[in-house]
């Protein structure tokens, strides 16, 4: 009989310190997510976790982790050649052949919210004239924060960027909230033709897909990633429940007309 | 096919089961309730008909038996996992029609949404349902209000009189331990009436719905309810729960990964790694529980509510909060808002 919770061993093949506290596992596997999507990885005497692929290519996954608990505290003594137990993928990933390909694409996030957008962005910047345009907001606390510093300058190549940071100053970035970027983006030249996808923190979600509606977008062409306490992954545990909507099985990537209205 | 059966029998009959069936009931333990010299009446393994406990409601539902309160899921050692092994005899569980008709809702859960749960399927495939007739309930049942009253579903029908079982034998599989019983045309009867009636409201969309969310109704859960969890534990339907990884102590390479209830009443229930939660007032638990009762989980499943109006949660509570008050309460205050939202358009 088939066990969906069982978890199978897979080989650390990388570890890269993107920042001080997220650090990207390269994981030895065949299993093929879509973007968006998430596993459960686990370390036996620890527990499990939920946490999104950060890439994903022939025979590996990226996770990009920050350590902030139990299980991602053990994770982080974890080297190459140790193992790491995954099960998944689970729940709903991005639309991006339905919804995204051949549109301009208006991508907001605050910190750790990159990482599950990072391989959809590397689809976006490899296949050329699969989207219009990307226009790329992304916001992190501090220097010591951002993630995927290579691909961040990579990016400019072809998207429009915006980066930010709350408080600090650095060459070349923003200071301030990634909400108050969201007026810079020409919605209007856009010509109704576009989506707009927003992941990070939840009040970060809220006030900028608030943000984005003052501008004119309407609310279906916002779409969100949720983050909830997940014991199984698989719509039995009840701990991501909102409303009548599992975020394990429904989610994790939401269309705004239904997430605005999920409160916990 | 009826038969009455003295108890000298029954146990025969029991003996006989045994060697293919453990047999769940609800029994006394003495002394183990919640204040001293009071007793639980909750499952467990009987032997004898003796033990069962039928005159009372059981404390604890039937659930216990298929997804018990903490179960081990996976032993581990070094790098190898294997599945916690199955029972390896058929269950047979004596349960009033309450808890029948919530074994619909686990398998909803557990069988029906997103995936199908390998440990609660391996149990439920080998259930064998003994109904016991419930009449007349208790002082905080509302099973007919939840249409939970009734059911067809079950092997075996009994009723106790004197020193004697009534036994429906549904299940032809079931007559060979029947063999030269004195026959009788029983069938179980339902509870028509309960002392407590509920009518339960409709909310008729999402705006509605999160207005509820806001309403000052739930602010008086703060200071009544003490996040304890007794009535989700104490809950037929409630299914949630948290897995937790353990060690012995002799050999930190070895372990177990074990499922235990959890209650979205308790603290923590929706605590992120990292730090964020989503329902951080007692208020917010109670009105996230009792809206999953009775409107979440009928939108996701459609036919029925996630109540199969036991009333155990009332009985539980030890700040005497009851769950067909609060559903009234709840009543008013959508009445409240429609006449609100209406006035507005």
């Amino acid at each position: 009989m088939n066990n969906p919770v069982r978890p199978i061993a897979c080989e650390i093949i990388d570890v890269k310190k993107e920042s001080q506290s997220e650090w990207t596992f390269k994981v030895k596997s065949d299993i093929k997510p879509s973007h968006g999507q998430f596993l459960q990885l686990s370390i036996p005497k620890f527990g499990e976790a939920p946490i999104s692929v950060s890439a994903y290519g022939d025979g590996w996954m990226d996770f990009t982790i920050r350590a902030v608990g139990k299980v991602t505290d053990e994770i982080f003594n974890k080297q190459p050649g140790d193992t790491l137990f995954l099960r998944g993928p689970y729940g709903h990933g991005w639309p991006v052949e339905e919804q995204f390909k051949g549109k301009h694409i208006v991508m907001i996030t605050g910190g750790t919210g990159l990482a599950p957008v990072r391989s959809m962005l590397n689809k976006f910047y490899n296949e050329d004239g699969y989207v219009k345009s990307v226009t790329l907001i992304s916001g992190f606390k501090n220097e010591a924060g951002i993630i995927f510093k290579p691909e961040l300058e990579l990016w400019k190549n072809k998207f429009t960027t915006h980066y930010t940071l709350d408080r600090d100053k650095i060459d070349g970035w923003n200071v301030g909230f990634v909400t108050e970027l969201v007026k810079e983006v020409p919605f209007e030249s856009f010509e109704g033709d576009y989506e707009v996808i927003i992941v990070g923190p939840p009040a970060m979600m809220k006030f900028t897909a608030m943000e984005a509606m003052k501008c004119g977008v309407p609310v279906e062409k916002i779409w969100v990633s949720f983050e909830r306490k997940m014991s199984c992954a698989v719509g039995k545990c009840g701990h991501c429940r909102i409303d009548e909507v599992y975020v394990c099985l429904d989610g994790p990537v939401f269309n705004y007309t239904v997430a605005k209205d999920l409160i916990d | 096919m009826g038969y009455k059966v003295n108890f000298a029998k029954v146990n025969e009959i029991f003996d006989a089961l045994s060697k293919e069936y453990d047999i769940y009931a609800p029994k006394l333990f003495p002394n183990e309730g919640r204040y001293s010299e009071t007793d639980i009446v909750r499952y467990d393994r009987v032997t004898k008909v003796e033990d069962i406990v039928f005159d009372k409601k059981s404390d604890y539902p039937a659930k216990e038996v298929l997804s018990p309160i903490t179960e081990t899921i996976f032993y581990f050692t070094e790098d190898e996992w294997r599945e916690s092994k199955a029972t390896s005899k058929k269950i047979m569980i004596f349960m009033r029609p309450c808890d029948v008709n919530a074994m619909e809702h686990q398998n909803k859960i557990y069988l029906q949404n997103g995936f199908e749960d390998f440990f609660y399927k391996r149990m439920y495939e080998k259930v064998k349902v003994v109904l016991m007739e419930c009449k007349e309930g208790w002082d905080t049942c509302f099973c007919v209000s939840m249409n939970s009253n009734k059911t067809d579903n079950y092997s075996l029908a009994v009723r106790k009189e004197d020193n004697d079982l009534l036994v429906e034998v549904k299940d032809d599989a079931f007559k060979p331990y029947f063999e030269g019983v004195e026959a009788n045309d029983f069938t179980p009867e339902f509870i028509e009436k309960n002392e407590v009636e509920l009518e339960v409201p409709e909310i008729k969309n999402k705006t509605i719905l999160n207005k509820l969310k806001q309403h000052p109704m739930w602010q008086e859960y703060n200071s009544r309810c003490i996040s304890c969890g007794a009535c989700t534990i104490a809950c037929s339907t409630c299914t949630c729960f948290t897995t937790t990884d353990i060690t012995y102590n002799e050999n930190a390479n070895v372990g177990e990964r074990r499922r235990t209830s959890a209650s979205c009443q308790v603290e923590g229930f929706s605590l992120m790694a990292g730090g964020h939660e989503f329902r951080t007032t007692t208020a917010d638990r109670m009105r996230y529980k009792v809206l999953h009762k009775f409107h979440d989980y009928k939108v996701r499943f459609k036919d029925s509510h996630m109540c199969v109006g036991c009333g155990r949660c009332t009985s539980r509570c030890p700040e005497f909060i009851s769950i067909t008050a609060t559903v009234k309460k709840m009543a008013k205050a959508i009445e409240e808002i429609e006449n609100e939202v209406n006035a507005n358009e």
